[in-house]
């Protein structure tokens, strides 16, 4: 909020552009509360709790919110011009910069908000599902600090893939619980966090990484992150004096992109470009149940997945497919339901960028700007390459989070390629 | 109320015993020789599980099972075939998830997957991830197709959702004894008791599941005041360790003919305890 901001918190926290799904949790056909009976009452019990303390602002909630976001996050982030970029795309291109967030990825204003809205609901334990571990580390961090004891589900394989994520948990003073059932990876994290929380919903809240999930979670999640567009709107109107014309941001399960997307939604001059893991192909081995790319808005169906009605990735009896992305945070079979409403209803225009476009867009903005920034938010500068004559004059791209974490994997994709922009790494990575 | 006759009888007279096995868990042959030996044993009921890909519901024992089915090539058209091919007196009632009955067959919504399972004898249907509020146009096409639509009611459900859920339920109503997933444990909650005592104005037969796995907890269960008895875990386990053991499906069918009837004399000893005067007083 600038310092001539006269609105109050109440007004900021019911801001236009945000009141789909709030009452019902529907947005058109999709959302919805499709989870087991025993649920039923704790997802009750937190929809009361949002609409109090998120929306009302009940015992002063969002002020504290807010304030921990700055002084614990580091918000606001800062919007950035991209000279080179710009001059390369010939139009303006400014970068959000989510990557400065503590943590280093857009996750942290989630994980904080469902921490301490928990706490304000006199909830004692946290649990929470990883995949890559992004969420789960932005969980720990957020439960060490405001003190609430955290317990983290990660299936066996993705534990073995992403050990410094395991780290960085654990030292935080998370518990990490492998789960070894089925497959070993996010899907049947998501299973054992859902039967934990089955068995402990009087004293526990589970916190859901994106806008997926029954309601409230999609709703409430997309106002925790709907920080990022508050702040990208006031900056752009204030270094550019007017509105951009595109607004970009990689879509996995959908949360940087909703939380991008929320307060330009009503400003119809605004084109809204979700951009998601067209994997190694868009084709799918229906046979194998395997879809080797997360486009589940490009090319996906309508069905019923974790608590929701939204676009899915599915074989043509109903069963899940394994999705696949280069970027282990968008490799998700589903996708919010908000922003399956919205591509419907033509608001925002989703788009595929495969896994070498991706590579590309991380060397060109590690080498000309220089920011790593994460797989994931690779896409998004992968679709200004490839459509950026499609593109207005004023470009805001999400950077939703930098590229640390995926130096390893990186490397190792950029040496099974080609890619014409990557720098040569041979002499040091021949020994490995 | 009840759409289903057969249903209806199974809850007539005596205690319901309902048991649940995973459908094609380890292989399709194996599956029906099981789920016949339920059928021997004394089963009443017999709850058909169609394997999904994200079982969000069950506890670790069911979602191994499911997995072992899928890997098998267990499908919805498979299923509905394995139910016209078996040879029980039991009513069939199929568990499964939501979205595979929404995706099944052509055109929108749940009423092609009814129709199908309606043809291939099926009575019934629970839907773990499909809440009343939801479930309208599942229910119509169950009422259409003289399916029941049975729901399940946990220990925290509360009383303005318990209205809500007995309105829409058919059948019976699926008492969860006590809160978190599927799976066999040693005590039975006090939990089952107080939930018993909650429905006991709603005219519907209440079978009571989660956890139960000897006649001794089938007794009490049913002499605490409930119509059925679920039991699913125990059952699944015996065909996980038949997988592991590397027993025969014989052998494998034996042991759940017997563990059946077991269940079944100890809820109806629990009838008994309930309907006769207690001699030494």
């Amino acid at each position: 909020m600038s310092e001539t901001d006269t609105r109050t918190t109440e007004e900021m926290s019911r801001r236009p552009g945000r009141e789909r799904g709030r009452d019902d949790g529907k947005f058109g056909r999709y959302g919805g509360q499709y989870v087991p009976e025993a649920l039923m009452p704790a997802i009750e019990e937190l929809a009361d709790a949002y609409e109090r303390y998120v929306l009302d602002n009940e015992d002063g909630f969002v002020d504290e919110f807010r304030e921990r976001l700055a002084d614990f996050g580091g918000r606001p982030t800062p919007l950035q011009r991209a000279d080179r970029l710009s001059e390369r795309y010939d139009t303006e291109v400014y970068l959000k910069r989510e990557d400065l967030l503590h943590g280093g990825a857009h996750k942290l204003n989630n994980a904080l908000g469902q921490v301490l809205l928990a706490k304000y609901m006199g909830k004692e334990r946290i649990i929470a599902e990883t995949g890559a571990g992004q969420h789960g580390t932005a969980t720990a961090m957020a439960a060490a600090h405001l003190d609430m004891p955290c317990t983290i589900y990660m299936g066996e394989r993705d534990i073995n893939r992403q050990r410094p994520n395991v780290f960085r948990m654990k030292l935080n003073g998370s518990e990490v619980k492998p789960v070894t059932t089925g497959r070993g990876t996010l899907k049947e994290a998501i299973s054992e966090t859902m039967r934990d929380w089955a068995e402990t919903v009087e004293d526990t809240h589970y916190v859901i990484g994106s806008i997926v999930g029954p309601h409230p979670f999609p709703v409430m999640v997309r106002d925790f992150q709907a920080i990022i567009s508050e702040e990208a709107r006031e900056q752009t109107i204030e270094q550019t004096g007017g509105l951009p014309t595109d607004v970009v941001a990689c879509a996995g399960g959908g949360s940087n992109t909703m939380g991008t997307f929320a307060d330009f939604v009503d400003d119809e001059s605004v084109a809204l470009r979700a951009v998601e893991a067209g994997g190694s192909t868009l084709d799918v081995d229906e046979e194998a149940g395997v879809a080797p790319n997360s486009a589940s808005l490009y090319t996906g169906d309508e069905g019923v997945l974790h608590g929701a009605r939204t676009k899915l990735l599915q074989d043509s009896d109903g069963q899940i497919m394994e999705s696949h992305s280069i970027s282990s945070g968008l490799d998700y079979a589903g996708v919010g339901p908000e922003l399956a409403y919205l591509v419907d209803e033509g608001r925002v225009d989703p788009v595929a960028v495969d896994d070498d476009a991706a590579l590309e867009g991380f060397h060109r903005l590690s080498n000309t700007e220089g920011i790593i920034p994460a797989l994931e938010t690779a896409h998004a500068f992968g679709y200004l390459e490839e459509h950026h004559e499609e593109l207005g004059d004023r470009v805001v791209v999400n950077v939703s989070g930098r590229g640390d974490k995926d130096l390893d994997a990186a490397i190792e994709e950029t040496d099974q390629r080609d890619v014409a922009n990557a720098p040569d790494m041979s002499m040091f990575t021949g020994g490995m | 109320m009840a759409n289903s006759e057969a249903v209806a009888a199974a809850f007539d007279d005596g205690p319901a015993y309902v048991p649940y096995l995973v459908v094609g868990d380890p292989d399709y042959e194996s599956s029906k020789a099981y789920v016949e030996a339920l059928d021997r044993g004394g089963a009443d009921v017999i709850e058909l599980g169609l394997p999904f890909s994200e079982p969000i519901a069950e506890g670790s024992t069911i979602q191994e099972a499911l997995v072992r089915s899928l890997d098998a090539g267990m499908t919805p058209t498979r299923f509905f075939e394995f139910a016209e091919e078996l040879d029980v007196d039991a009513a069939l009632v199929c568990m499964t998830y939501y979205n595979l009955i929404y995706q099944y067959g052509e055109g929108e919504g749940p009423r092609p997957f009814v129709e199908r399972a309606a043809a291939a004898g099926i009575q019934g249907l629970v839907v773990p991830d499909l809440p009343a509020e939801e479930a309208d146009p599942l229910r119509e096409a169950c009422d259409d197709l003289g399916l029941d639509l049975v729901f399940i009611v946990a220990p925290t459900t509360r009383d303005d959702r318990l209205d809500r859920l007995m309105e829409r339920v058919s059948g019976y109503v699926y008492v969860q004894a006590r809160l978190g997933t599927t799976g066999a444990r040693d005590d039975v909650s006090d939990q089952t008791t107080q939930s018993l005592d909650r429905l006991r104005e709603y005219d519907v037969p209440k079978a009571v599941g989660f956890g139960i796995s000897t006649g001794e907890h089938a007794e009490r269960i049913v002499a605490g005041g409930a119509d059925g008895i679920i039991v699913g875990s125990a059952l699944v386990d015996i065909v996980a360790e038949g997988v592991a053991e590397d027993r025969s499906s014989a052998e494998v069918a034996d042991r759940l003919e017997a563990l059946s009837r077991e269940l079944k004399a100890g809820a109806e000893r629990g009838h008994r305890s309930r309907t006769e005067p207690v001699e030494s007083a």
